[in-house]
This record gives structure tokens, C-alpha cells and sequence, in this order.
């Protein structure tokens, strides 16, 4: 049995990027809050330090940073027709782990979504028709507009201190930002990163092109930067150790460079590591939850009474929590009915290698979100019409790392190993380069998420069940997409070009982002979304729940800077209205 | 929901062994936790002799993982470079019982889309694998063993392993030529404090400069290039 601890105002599950943004918002809202986060605490100094924070075999071979899939896995099939297998090891996602989340070893892409991705359905059906949207494809309008999200998005990136140009001011474009973006209310606060050799050739490429080119938005400051709570970050040293590590430079916006020093200060916080919350539970009307169940390193199970519930796990233990626990239908892809494991979507990336003579990139210096990108073949900034396809992405040159076990270029034809291949792998080590597309993927009736009926956890409980596979609205459009890419990548002057469209069915042994998103989604009808607009659960208003797994389907940018423009959106309504009369925000 | 907790705490124990050494839950209030001396460094491979594999077997994979990466006038082979220690003690560690990854029956076949679902842990499919390559060996060659037969022969059975052509009996030949191949490279180019990559070869070899910390002067001058050895975690330079 549980032994129950003292009431507190308000639990938060998970310490990563929303768990800390919620935590800190409560607490200056006055609440007690405990923060309750299974893997362990981490800190810039103890855990990622410059010293040794640029080790690839450990943190990126072995995956030192992310969660162990002894501990929690998910298991995985491309249709309802297979039976579905448990990822013994992580490959195309990489769950985080420990307080900080994802937030610790993120490349630092900090994008807006365009304002037309907020309401897809209503959009689309306006330009092209309603049949241009295939009639399986799930897509919705998220019951939130870009422009109640923008002072949200705005917050975000003066907490992280993004470095970027924007392209569009109060509705006025700027020389040099992003054409296609949502207005913003003011600048970034830091200016873009000085820009490496082959973005800046990507860039000239793409102006000859037709197209406009901008630096990326990037959480990798340019230039030092004291932050909104008054935290000071440092420039980036572009060390290129970036996504699947820690920086040990305070230069990438983390919990821990942003907030965290903050939070544990104010005395009505507390955090709790290593415990895992296994439950939410809720009083007998089924309609209000009374707390969270946990279990220590001890075996020991705990029951943390509190009044409000934010959880702010990773996305799929987001869904899992919530089936866990009984709360919200879940989805029936059969029928089309229910909500928990709906629009279960991801990212549809792809690439174009190309091979130089006679140039050299020095491909270490780099940094997660440095780059030249292209937005014009983004969402729907281009006109559809008879391509046979909906959506879109950004595209570019990044310039991310030199990191060589993780990949060394060799053209197609040389052999995987022997004299050859060690003579082709320093040929073209320093030469050769990955241009990379970032497309949408929008949400499929047979995509979704539910509980597995055979494999199980260390605690017995079952473990959750991805269905998922790319559909061909997806994979015509990644070809449209690495087509353009590879048509600018050649006016560079490369000796080879090789396409690399993604490809169907989905692999989920092959890395290709940690983007999962929806199977709790807001939207604005409880028969189809699980959260009303505010991220609150239609079936128990003391919950709220954050992240990723709210997005109705995925448009082609890296979803963080959505993800804290949500939680500070959410938060607002907690502050603003819930706490003055809790209870449904928006009536059922 | 009743808990099996015989089975919880031994899980648990083994998952936290391997993730770090800081075992218990933590309450954290009032100021970040600090402890001094906290920091969790790498643990540099210990010379000596063989952690995992017996003397013929490391005489065996030195061999294979010098055609997998050959020495050439400018560069050593993989057997030079360590890659065999890197592998050994890769082996005898978590890598080479498959700590922390998910383990639990039932093991099914399945698409290639689901990955590998196999039961064998790498440390395991090493032992099956060199004492089957062995097996084959001697009954084709005379009683030979692979790394006494000539080094065409020796190359030509690695690329049936890498084709699938070749069978050995209870081993899965192309799932070690994988296994191998993927372990050969990251000995080549991991840190050297992980045995392999000796004197930073590979390192070198390529024009990587390794744990470099700071590039800042190096972002704006375009299509040069760097000129500094490499650095290693361990903090030696060359």
C-alpha cells in the first residue's frame, strides 16, 4: 500500500523544459509546488562539463543522457496487421531522461510554427477544397491561434535568449529574417550566430535560387545574455557537441541555463528525483484527480495529495500516464471514437549529401542550430495546387557536427569497410556535406497509440503500443522537398549529389528525430481532442498536460519553441482564470 | 495496482547501476544540490591483458578488424590502433551485457522496421560467433584456425559474412559481421581512453581535432583548414 505524504497545492510530473516553465510559474503564483521526476538531478558542472561533455561513444553511441529502455520502452509496429515489438534499444527517437528533459540535449532549433499551421484543417479547406485532404488524415485546428500564441512564443525565446533575425515585424518584413514567418511583436533577443563556410555557400545558392535565405533560429547564443529571471548564458564556442549532449559552456538554453537556479530557490518548491510516478489518481466522480501514486529507488510507493495535476512528461508517457490511469477515451482507429492515442504524428526529415573537390568545411565547428535555411517549400507558403500533396518544410544547411563515428560521408559505391573505404572516409571527410529537410507529418486514423497486450515494465504494467508508418501525402511531399533541396544544393558546384527522400515503411531502428507528437491533442471538440485549448483534460479539469503530445499533427519545424509557448499559454489561463474559480475553462 | 516487489527492487538495482553511481531518490529544495568532487568522469580502460576475450579469440577479431580497417603508409590498421582492446573491454562492461536496454521475453522475429529483437547480448554473440568462424575454419582449412589461413582467404570470408552467403552453425554470421564492423569503427574513432583510436589515429587520419573546446576564431575563415592536432578527453595532445 501506498503510504500518502502531506498535501500540496500542486504536483508537476517531470522536471524537463514544461515541468520546470510550469513549476516556476505556480510558484510565483504563490502555490507549493513538488515536482516529481524519475530520472536523476543534473547540473552543467557535475554532468556535462567542457572536460568531458565531448565524448560521442558515451553520450551519443551508449546513450549515457537518455532513459534506459529497461526502464520504460515502447513497442512498435507499422500496422494493425503486425504484431508489435518492444524497442529494445532506442533508434529513430531518443526518450530523455533526468531533470532537464529534453531540454538538456536538444540542438537548440528554436522555430515558430507559421499561423496558418494553427488552424491546418480550416485552412487548407479554404484554399484547396476539402478534397485535398485525403480522408483518413485526422488533421484539426488546434483551438489556439499564432496570434494568442505570439507574446507566449516571445516569452519562451526571451527566456532561452534565441539568436536569430526576424523577417516580419508588426506585419512588416525585414531584410534578412524568415519572409514567411508570423509577425512578431519585437527582435530576437540576441543577434543570428556568425554563419560557417558551407551555410553561407547553401545561402548564395538559394538567393540565385529565388529563394530567401535566413540564419536559423538558434538557443546557441551569439553573444553573452542574461535571461528574463536573471540567469546569464555564454556565448557559444561552437564546440559542435550539441544534440544528444549536455553543454558544458551554459551557452545552449537548457532547464538548467534558463531556469532551474531559479526555481529551487523559491521556498514553496520542492523536487523529487528518481521517483516515478506510475498514477494519477482520481476522487470516485471519476472527474477530478486527487493526486499522483510515485515509487521510490526503494521499491516504496508514495501517494502525493494535491489539488492540481500538471503532467509534463515526455510525449508517449504523457499518452501512457494518461491510459494508465483511466483518464480520457481511448482511441479506437476502428471506429474513429476516442481520444487517448489520437493523431499520434512525427516528423517527416530527409536529406541531400553532396561531395566537393577542392573545398573544406571543417565540420567540427559547428553548433546544433547554427545554419542557413530556406522556409519558401515550408507549410503552405507554397501553392499546392496539383502536387498531389499537402504540407511542407524548411530546408538547409546546418552545420550541426563533425562527430566521426556517428557518420562519415562516402559516395554511393564504396565499400563499407577495407582500403577503400578508409581511402574514401578521408578523401571526403572534410569536403563533403548533409543538407537536411524538416517536412510535416500530419496525423492518419491509423496512427495512434494504446497499451501493449504483452510486453510489460519492471513494475508488470503494460507498456505502451506505437502504430505508426509514413502515408503517401508524406512521402510525396518529402521528395518534393529533397528534389528543391538537391536543385540549389547543385548550383554549389558539387562533383556528386545523393537524395536521400525518406522512404516508407517507417524505421523505427534508424535515427531520425525525437519529434513525437500528439495521442492527447487540444482542439476545440472533447470528441476529438483530449485537452480544450487551455491544455486542460475536457474529463478532469485539475489536469493539465503539457508538451508535444498536445499538438493536433506536426508541421515542419522542431516543435520546443511551440512546446514553450504552450506552457506559458497554459500557464497564463492557470494563473489568469483557473486559480480564481477552478474548474473546466471552457465549458463542455 | 499490486507491485511485484521482489522483482521491482532487483530491476531497479540493475538499471541504476548502470546509469550512475548516485543511487537513492533525492529530495531538492531550497538551493541546487552540490556536492563537491560530484562530477561523473569517464573511467579510462585499464591496461593488462584480456578482460573478455580468451587469447585466441583476440588473436582472432585483431586479425578481422585489421582487414576492416588495413593499415596503409599513412595510417595504422584497426589492430594497431587498439580496436581489439576497445572491443575487449566494451565487452566485459554494460555495452557487452546489454545493461540497461530492454531484455524481456517473449523474443520475436520481426520487420526490419521493429529492430533487432534478438536475445543475444553483444558480449554473447562475440563468444557464439568466434567459436563458430572457428568450427568453419578448421574443417575447411585443414584444421587451421581464421587467423592462420592466408589473409585473401581471410578477407573473402568476411565479405560472405558481410554478403549472408556464409552459414556457421549456431551463429548468425552477417548479424556479427554487423555487430563488428559497427564496433571496429567506433574503436577507430572513439576517444582514445576507451583503448581504441591510439595516439588519436583516426583522429588524424580524418583532420577530427576531438575534444576542442572553443572554435570561435575558426567559424569565419572559410574553406581553410584547421591546423591543430587533436585533443583527447583524457587531455593529451599529440
Amino acid at each position: 500500500m501506498a503510504r500518502i505524504l502531506p498535501a500540496t497545492d500542486v504536483v508537476v510530473i517531470g522536471l524537463g523544459w514544461t515541468g520546470s516553465i510550469l513549476a516556476h510559474e505556480m510558484c510565483e503564483a504563490g502555490l507549493r509546488v513538488v515536482a516529481i521526476e524519475r530520472g536523476p538531478w543534473r547540473d552543467t558542472a557535475t554532468d556535462f562539463p567542457t572536460t568531458y561533455a565531448q565524448d560521442e561513444l558515451r553520450y551519443h553511441i551508449r546513450h549515457d543522457l537518455f532513459l534506459r529502455p529497461a526502464q520504460e520502452t515502447v513497442t512498435m509496429r507499422n500496422n494493425t496487421s503486425q504484431n508489435a515489438l518492444p524497442m529494445r534499444t532506442w533508434g529513430s527517437f531518443m526518450p530523455p531522461n533526468g531533470v532537464g528533459g529534453g531540454g538538456v540535449h536538444w540542438n537548440g532549433q528554436t522555430w515558430r510554427f507559421l499561423p496558418s499551421d494553427f488552424r491546418l484543417r480550416s485552412h487548407l479547406t479554404e484554399r484547396y477544397g476539402a478534397k485535398a485532404i485525403p480522408e483518413d488524415m485526422t488533421i484539426q485546428d488546434w483551438g489556439v491561434t499564432y496570434e494568442e500564441l505570439e507574446p507566449h512564443y516571445d516569452r519562451f525565446e526571451y527566456l532561452c535568449g534565441t539568436s536569430g533575425k526576424a523577417g516580419n515585424l508588426a506585419g512588416k518584413t525585414q531584410p534578412g529574417g524568415n519572409p514567411f514567418e508570423g509577425a512578431r511583436s519585437r527582435e530576437y533577443p540576441t543577434p543570428p550566430q556568425q554563419q560557417p563556410y558551407a551555410p553561407t555557400l547553401f545561402a548564395k545558392a538559394a538567393l540565385e535560387a529565388g529563394c530567401h535565405p535566413f540564419p536559423q533560429p538558434s538557443s546557441n547564443l551569439s553573444q553573452p545574455y542574461t535571461n528574463t529571471l536573471g540567469m546569464k548564458l555564454g556565448p557559444c564556442t561552437y564546440c559542435g557537441f550539441c544534440e544528444w549532449f549536455g553543454c558544458g559552456n551554459y551557452s545552449k538554453a537548457s532547464p538548467q541555463t534558463t531556469v532551474l537556479p531559479s526555481l529551487v530557490r523559491k521556498l514553496n518548491f520542492e523536487a523529487r528525483t528518481q521517483c516515478e510516478v506510475i498514477r494519477i489518481n482520481k476522487d470516485a466522480s471519476g472527474k477530478q484527480a486527487t493526486g499522483v501514486t510515485y515509487v521510490d529507488t526503494a521499491g516504496e510507493e508514495w501517494e502525493q495529495p494535491a489539488d492540481l495535476v500538471i503532467l509534463c512528461a515526455f510525449q508517449m508517457f504523457n499518452v501512457r500516464l494518461l491510459l494508465e490511469s483511466g483518464i480520457g477515451k481511448p482511441y479506437d482507429p476502428a471506429t474513429n471514437e476516442g481520444v487517448i492515442g489520437r493523431n499520434f504524428s512525427y516528423q517527416t526529415t530527409s536529406g541531400v549529401d553532396a561531395f566537393f573537390e577542392n573545398k573544406n568545411f571543417n565540420p567540427f565547428v559547428a553548433s546544433g542550430a547554427v545554419g542557413m535555411i530556406i522556409d519558401d517549400y515550408n507549410g503552405d507558403n507554397f501553392d499546392h495546387s496539383g502536387l498531389g500533396f499537402v504540407g511542407g518544410g524548411y530546408m538547409g544547411a546546418g552545420m550541426t557536427n563533425g562527430r566521426p563515428i556517428e557518420g562519415l560521408r562516402t559516395p554511393p559505391g564504396t565499400p563499407a569497410w577495407g582500403a577503400d573505404w578508409k581511402r574514401a572516409v578521408t578523401d571526403n571527410y572534410p569536403s563533403s556535406y548533409g543538407f537536411a529537410a524538416h517536412g510535416s507529418c500530419y496525423s492518419y486514423r491509423g496512427n495512434a497509440m494504446d497499451l501493449d497486450p504483452t510486453y510489460i515494465d519492471r513494475f508488470g504494467r503494460k507498456l505502451l503500443r506505437m502504430t505508426f508508418d509514413f502515408h503517401d501525402n508524406e512521402l510525396k511531399m518529402s521528395q518534393y522537398l529533397t528534389d528543391r533541396l538537391a536543385e540549389i544544393v547543385q548550383k554549389m558546384g558539387p562533383k556528386q549529389v545523393v537524395k536521400h527522400p525518406r522512404t516508407g515503411p517507417y524505421n523505427s531502428s534508424v535515427y531520425q528525430t525525437t519529434h513525437l507528437c500528439g495521442g492527447a491533442v487540444m482542439g476545440t471538440d472533447p470528441k476529438t481532442s483530449a485537452l480544450n485549448r487551455y491544455l486542460q483534460s475536457w474529463d478532469v479539469s485539475n489536469l493539465f498536460v503539457m508538451g508535444a503530445t498536445a499538438f493536433p499533427q506536426n508541421a515542419g519545424y522542431n516543435p520546443t519553441n511551440t512546446v514553450g509557448a504552450l506552457a506559458y499559454w497554459a500557464a497564463q489561463a492557470i494563473r489568469t482564470q483557473y486559480l480564481k474559480n477552478p474548474g473546466p475553462l471552457v465549458p463542455v | 495496482m499490486a507491485l511485484k516487489r521482489r522483482e521491482l527492487l532487483s530491476s531497479t538495482i540493475a538499471a541504476v547501476f548502470a546509469v550512475t553511481t548516485a543511487a537513492c531518490a533525492t529530495t531538492v529544495t531550497g538551493a541546487l544540490p552540490w556536492t563537491a568532487s560530484a562530477a561523473d568522469p569517464p573511467k579510462p580502460v585499464t591496461p593488462g591483458g584480456w578482460l573478455y576475450f580468451t587469447p585466441e579469440e583476440a588473436g582472432v577479431v585483431e586479425v578481422f578488424v585489421d582487414h576492416l580497417i588495413p593499415p596503409d603508409p599513412k595510417t595504422p590498421g584497426a589492430r594497431d590502433a587498439g580496436v581489439a582492446v576497445y572491443i575487449d573491454r566494451q565487452l566485459a562492461g554494460p555495452y557487452g551485457s546489454s545493461a540497461g536496454l530492454y531484455m524481456r521475453p517473449p523474443f520475436a522475429d520481426g520487420s526490419p522496421q521493429q529492430g533487432a529483437q534478438s536475445a543475444l547480448t553483444p558480449a554473447a554473440r562475440y563468444r557464439v560467433a568466434l567459436a563458430a568462424l572457428d568450427q568453419h575454419c578448421r574443417q575447411r582449412f585443414a584444421g587451421k584456425s581464421y587467423r592462420d589461413i592466408p589473409a585473401d582467404q581471410q578477407v573473402d570470408l568476411i565479405r560472405q559474412m558481410e554478403k549472408g552467403s556464409l552459414v556457421l552453425a549456431n551463429a548468425n554470421a552477417r548479424a556479427f559481421f554487423e555487430v563488428i564492423l559497427k564496433n571496429t569503427q567506433e574503436g577507430f574513432f572513439a576517444d582514445p581512453i576507451y583503448g581504441g583510436n591510439r595516439d588519436m589515429v583516426g583522429w588524424k587520419m580524418i583532420g577530427f581535432p576531438g575534444a576542442i573546446y572553443d572554435y570561435r576564431d575558426w567559424v569565419g575563415r572559410h574553406n581553410e583548414r584547421y591546423p591543430n592536432p587533436p585533443v583527447g578527453i583524457g587531455g593529451s595532445t599529440i
